[in-house]
């Protein structure tokens, strides 16, 4: 496999595989700019206002938390894996936060504390996914509800801060109703746009990035040729936990309050943009790049639908035929093709 | 991840097979006997702690409650044991609780009709994801992933922000939620039935056997000569038809339905099915085992409540639970490869 991905760049012949590979990707690519050209014009026409400053701001604001989880989810994903559990451990980490807060602790620390349970929640899914090799759809599910139990029991009914509570600082709630200095961006989408131009190195140029396709691909190959495959699953789960822990202390931030059910149901949200970007549900195959379009075209159909006054119901049914679509349309040259060899093969009996 | 471990041996002698199967069998009737035990116990702890838990009462709660899960982790165990998982189950009980409940507002149909209509509904709905997954070969994560959007949708739009209530259903409908024969619950004896049938079918008939050949090798399956699509398919329909006749049994023991009913009960379902010992990457598991996960998921809510600790544990510790199940599986079928392997050798031997 990675002497597939290093002969790649100089277009020897044994690399032909490879290149199909990513002119496919690039295909898929390709369709997402023109849906999102598409969504663009059509948000255009519904409303003067909808590629002003304050919809993109408040755009970043819906779906930063979000798409900030999708970035590690794209590298579980490449490898094969899935993490189920991203919404609940914002969930937790956010709620530890709020309890630390409400016990008294300084906004810093409950902020490193609810990081440091982010990072150790993921290792939790690490350990057990990578190196006792447990399927990481039912360790995480597993998880999904523990880490959301163990919120729960630290915040009950309780929401932070409540009656008698010091409110969260102005000086960082205001990421909620603020953009940053000298730009209509939000804080969230900063955040988020930073992490996918690292992500996207990591991914596209780097040896762990090629290591991760090779995972994705074949692991047992990845593992003959050098690559810890159970230190880099055991590694992403952790980088994970930690983004994770991230998008809920932003969310707490954002909202300036919290409740343990803060999240509920967005891991569900996370794998859609995550395959509405072209990342394949068996490993190997997806960009950075795919998955930002597809971030940006559920913001801003989100935008469109609600100044709309599209019902939030129906903004679901797209979501779900968005989904369904996407990967009828990934797998359709491949029916086509299977397809015709029948016809053929019904045709030459005959 | 045992496949792969046994995959370069040589092939296994028939009667090793034989005696090998029959010893997996009873390892995996073993897992029924510890869930039925682990219930027992539970029950029998709860109630030195609280001498009110071994009520009629609250026995009847146990089998009520956990009787819809056990329904749907009926359907999703055919779906999960062919590899594939169905996670629009929750949406499908939604949608069919609410279109039964509005025809008996309507005075469209009577009683029975109420169940035809749930399982039609939910019947469709299989259809469809079965189809899309064999016919367009998607990931049927992907597809039923984005149905459980459309579907929650739909149901959203079609329940336009209104409420089913008690007072517009008959009530020779509500009367199966809360009516007992001997003290048992109609609704408990339903589910029971079902459950013994399709547990006696997944042992017995050749079709449904296939289901398991299907999940431990696709490819094996197909070159065998099993129709897999058409299997697949079928599992699919009765996995929708289970949940959407689960929908009209909500309505008749809840007797009131809103836009969110059933929301998030997929993931319940499976980790009823997973602690119930069946494999989440297929080939393994029974109904009953599944069945006997939902009831003891559901005793473990009501000793909680029972035993007065707070309900905030509830999710920890189902979320300990599921882990606990993932593992001890792990740890059973390694312990079953290594026995394996021992017997192999003896027969070499002689």
């Amino acid at each position: 496999m990675t002497s597939d991905v290093q002969t790649a760049p100089t277009g020897r012949p044994d690399s032909v595989q490879r290149s199909i590979g990513w002119r496919d990707a690039l295909r898929w690519e390709g369709g997402l700019v023109v849906v999102l050209i598409a969504v663009l014009i059509f948000g255009s026409a519904q409303s003067s206002s909808f590629l002003s400053q304050s919809t993109i701001f408040y755009a970043g604001i819906n779906i930063g938390y979000i798409a900030l989880m999708a970035l590690p989810m794209t590298f579980i994903i490449m490898t094969g894996e899935i993490d189920l559990s991203v919404a609940s451990m914002l969930g937790l980490a956010g709620s530890l936060m709020g309890f630390l807060w409400h016990h008294g602790w300084g906004i810093w620390p409950a902020i490193i504390a609810a990081l440091v349970v982010g990072a150790l929640g993921g290792a939790l899914n690490g350990v057990l996914v990578a190196y006792t090799a447990l399927p990481s759809i039912a360790v995480t599910i597993g998880t999904l509800t523990l880490f959301r139990g163990v919120a729960q029991i630290l915040l009950g009914s309780l929401t932070v801060p409540g009656v008698g509570d010091p409110q969260f600082p102005d000086s960082m709630t205001k990421i909620g109703t603020q953009s940053i200095p000298g730009g209509a961006l939000s804080y969230s989408t900063v955040l988020f746009l930073v992490l996918a131009l690292l992500a996207g190195i990591v991914l596209h140029a780097t040896p762990f990035g090629r290591a991760l396709h090779a995972i994705g691909l074949q692991p047992e190959a990845a593992s003959f040729s050098g690559v810890r495959v159970a230190w880099v699953k055991f590694c992403l789960f952790v980088v994970s936990g930690l983004i994770c822990a991230v998008a809920g202390v932003l969310l707490t931030l954002q909202n300036a309050s919290v409740s343990y059910t803060a999240g509920t149901g967005l891991e569900l949200n996370v794998v859609a943009i995550v395959l509405f970007g072209g990342v394949s549900i068996f490993g190997g195959k997806g960009t950075i790049f795919g998955v930002l379009l597809s971030v940006i075209i559920f913001g801003a159909l989100q935008m469109i639908l609600t100044q709309t006054h599209v019902e939030a119901e129906k903004q679901l049914v797209i979501t779900g035929l968005l989904l369904l679509i996407s990967v009828i349309v990934a797998n359709g040259r491949e029916l086509l093709s299977r397809v015709r060899s029948r016809l053929a093969v019904g045709g030459g009996s005959r | 991840m045992t496949t792969t471990e046994t995959a370069p041996k040589a092939p296994v002698p028939a009667l090793t097979q034989a005696t090998a199967a029959g010893r997996l069998d009873a390892l995996l009737r073993a897992r029924e006997i510890g869930l039925a035990l682990a219930i027992v116990v539970l029950i029998a702890l709860t109630t030195a702690k609280n001498t009110h838990f071994l009520s009629a009462d609250s026995i009847q709660q146990i089998l009520n409650g956990g009787a819809l899960i056990g329904l749907m982790a009926v359907g999703e165990t055919l779906v999960i044991v062919t590899r594939n998982v169905d996670l629009s189950i929750g949406s499908t009980l939604g949608l069919s609780a609410y279109i039964v409940g509005d025809l008996f507002v309507h005075d469209a149909i009577d009683i029975w009709m109420g169940f035809v209509v749930g399982i039609a509904i939910g019947a469709v709905i299989g259809l469809i994801n079965g189809l899309i997954t064999v016919v367009f070969r998607v990931p049927s994560l992907v597809v039923t992933l984005a149905m459980l959007y459309a579907i929650r949708g739909i149901d959203g739009v079609i329940v336009d922000g209104k409420q089913i209530n008690a007072s517009s259903i008959p009530g020779g409908y509500t009367a199966i939620g809360y009516q007992t024969v001997l003290g048992v619950p109609w609704l408990f004896i339903v589910v029971a039935i079902i459950v013994a049938i399709a547990g006696y079918a997944m042992r017995t008939f050749r079709s449904s056997r296939e289901l398991y050949a299907i999940g431990s090798s696709p490819q094996a399956a197909t070159l065998a000569g099993i129709p897999a699509a058409r299997r697949v398919l079928v599992a699919f329909l009765i996995s929708g038809a289970l949940a959407g006749l689960a929908g009209a049994l909500f309505l008749a023991e809840y007797a009131q339905v809103n836009n969110n009913s059933g929301t998030g009960y997929e993931l319940t379902v499976v980790s009823a099915v997973v602690v119930g010992g069946v494999a989440i990457f297929g080939g393994s598991g029974t109904v009953f085992g599944a069945a006997l996960g939902a009831l003891l998921l559901n005793t473990i809510n009501l000793a909680l409540v029972a035993a007065r600790i707070s309900a905030s544990w509830n999710q920890a510790i189902a979320g300990a639970l599921l882990l606990a199940a993932i593992a001890f599986d792990r740890w059973l079928s390694q312990r079953v490869t290594r026995k394996l392997r021992k017997t192999e050798g003896a027969h070499r031997d002689i």
